[in-house]
């Protein structure tokens, strides 16, 4: 299988209400698919269903070496929960029977430090936790790592080096990412491939062809200031 | 039937079987009380009375009918739970409010009273040899499983894309939850067994900022309340239960008195 991800007419239905309908989109190994849409469009719903978490009706295929790495949307964990950042790797390591120096490996390719291995994961800030979610998921040792908006609420700067240890995973691991962004920029940027979810159907290509002032305005049902530099 | 009798109590071995309940009940009340299953305790303990009642009616021992009663319970919440995606506690506060009205109905006053608040009358060799392997189960579930059910209680859908079957390992944990309830029968009593269960995991989380200092907390107030609770209760020639819940509330009130730490 060419293709880490092969999609056809996946439809989702939640509660009565098409939440995900018609998704076609294969996504060739060591790429990036950047997933874009206004609030409700389904892409939570996608990547959910894409994990197996869900059920849905069409053909979901990833290639038969696939091992997904998952980084959930902006988890509310309690502030007292008594598990630290060890807690929580070695959680992982131990169900994947990676070794411990792993876990050290991990922390450092997401630019964090050791000191949160004895902080509470209640206690971390936004940015330290959702990198050690990211740390988390390369235990598994994944070729393919599904972020969901994993920059939310984190500020500018902390978004910047996010992208970056993102970024910089897919081009050392050659892995594939599935990412869902609200930031255009981000998408142009580093996403080879962009599926926009929107109130009529969705689209998928590159983000330069894919992404028109026409097409963002029909996804997000008004025009959108953006304005794209081509660089030679 | 050979029995220890309460005449032993309290014996080494009456003490050990009861310490190791409480092993039992101190892991996994930490992971109920991680997962925000505190107010469920009370509610589920409440199926065991319509299984005691049955039991009484077909005259076979009580502590059979309870535990059945409870782990078709635990079956029940989770299948519900997984077709309707209700909250794990609705859905538990609603079985279990039918089952303590069903059991009221066909148990008499006192066997009620027994059933509610413990007996610790007579204690087969059956049921001691249950206490021990149901509380082993218990044990070694948990240890077993620590890993996946910290993943799972953190996020259910890394859980899933870390090879965990998080609905049979939810499963699983309700049925070490209500096998627990069914250990402290006989001993506290279906309404104490519950306190058992979350006051020492309730204090052990005022402290703990690792799983291995809430695991070992919890274990050691959950084993210091049942020892300490059991010997007043015998030099009182009164049930064991109610001192032994007596000694783990107040052991929640003096951990009041130290803040936490943040």
């Amino acid at each position: 299988m060419v293709n880490a991800l092969e999609v056809q007419d996946l439809g989702v239905r939640l509660g009565g209400t098409d939440v995900v309908r018609g998704v076609t989109f294969n996504l060739p190994r060591a790429r990036c698919l950047a997933v874009i849409g206004p609030n409700g469009a389904g892409k939570t719903v996608l990547l959910r269903a894409l994990i197996g978490a869900l059920p849905y009706s069409g053909r979901v295929a990833w290639a038969p070496d696939a091992v997904l790495g998952y980084v959930p949307q902006k988890l509310d964990i309690e502030r007292d929960l008594p598990l630290n950042g060890r807690d929580f790797l070695r959680a992982r390591a131990a169900l994947a029977g990676s070794p411990a120096a792993l876990q050290t490996e991990a922390l450092r390719s997401v630019g964090l430090a050791e000191e949160v291995l004895s902080t509470p994961i209640g206690n971390m800030s936004g940015g330290q936790f959702q990198r050690l979610l990211i740390a988390f998921a390369l235990l598994g040792r994944p070729n393919v790592l599904l972020l969901d908006e994993p920059a939310a609420g984190i500020d500018a700067p902390g978004q910047a080096q996010l992208n970056e240890v993102i970024h910089g995973l897919q081009d050392t691991r050659e892995m594939t990412v599935l990412l869902v962004s609200h930031d255009l920029s981000v998408v142009y940027r580093y996403a080879d491939y962009v599926l926009c979810l929107g109130r009529h159907g969705a689209c998928f290509g590159p983000p330069r062809s894919a992404l028109t002032p026409e097409t963002l305005q029909e996804v997000y049902g008004q025009p959108l200031g953006f304005h794209v530099h081509t660089h030679s | 039937m050979s029995t220890l009798t309460h005449e032993l109590a309290p014996s080494i071995g009456s003490l050990a079987l009861s310490a190791l309940m409480a092993v039992a009940a101190g892991l996994i009340g930490s992971f109920a009380v991680m997962r925000r299953m505190v107010l469920a305790a009370d509610p589920m303990s409440h199926i065991a009375l319509p299984g005691i009642g049955i039991a009484l009616i077909l005259r076979f021992n009580p502590l059979w009918g309870a535990l059945a009663l409870l782990l078709l319970g635990a079956v029940l919440i989770w299948a519900v739970e997984r077709r309707t995606r209700i909250a794990t506690e609705a859905v538990i506060g609603v079985t279990f409010a039918v089952a303590l009205a069903v059991g009221s109905i066909i148990t008499s006053g006192e066997e009620l009273i027994d059933a509610l608040l413990g007996a610790p009358g007579t204690l087969s060799l059956h049921e001691a040899a249950f206490g021990i392997v149901g509380s082993l189960i218990v044990i070694v579930f948990v240890l077993r499983q620590r890993n996946a059910l910290v993943v799972r209680l953190v996020s259910p859908e890394i859980a899933l894309t870390s090879a965990v079957d998080v609905a049979r390992l939810d499963l699983y944990f309700l049925l070490a939850f209500a096998l627990t309830i069914g250990l402290g029968l006989r001993f506290l009593g279906v309404l104490l067994m519950g306190s058992l269960i979350i006051i020492p995991a309730a204090i052990a989380r005022r402290f703990a900022r690792s799983l291995g200092t809430m695991l070992w907390v919890s274990v050691a107030v959950a084993v210091a309340a049942t020892v300490a609770g059991t010997y007043v209760a015998s030099l009182a020639g009164r049930p064991s239960g109610p001192y032994i819940v007596m000694v783990a509330g107040g052991l929640f009130f003096l951990s009041l008195l130290r803040r936490r730490e943040t």
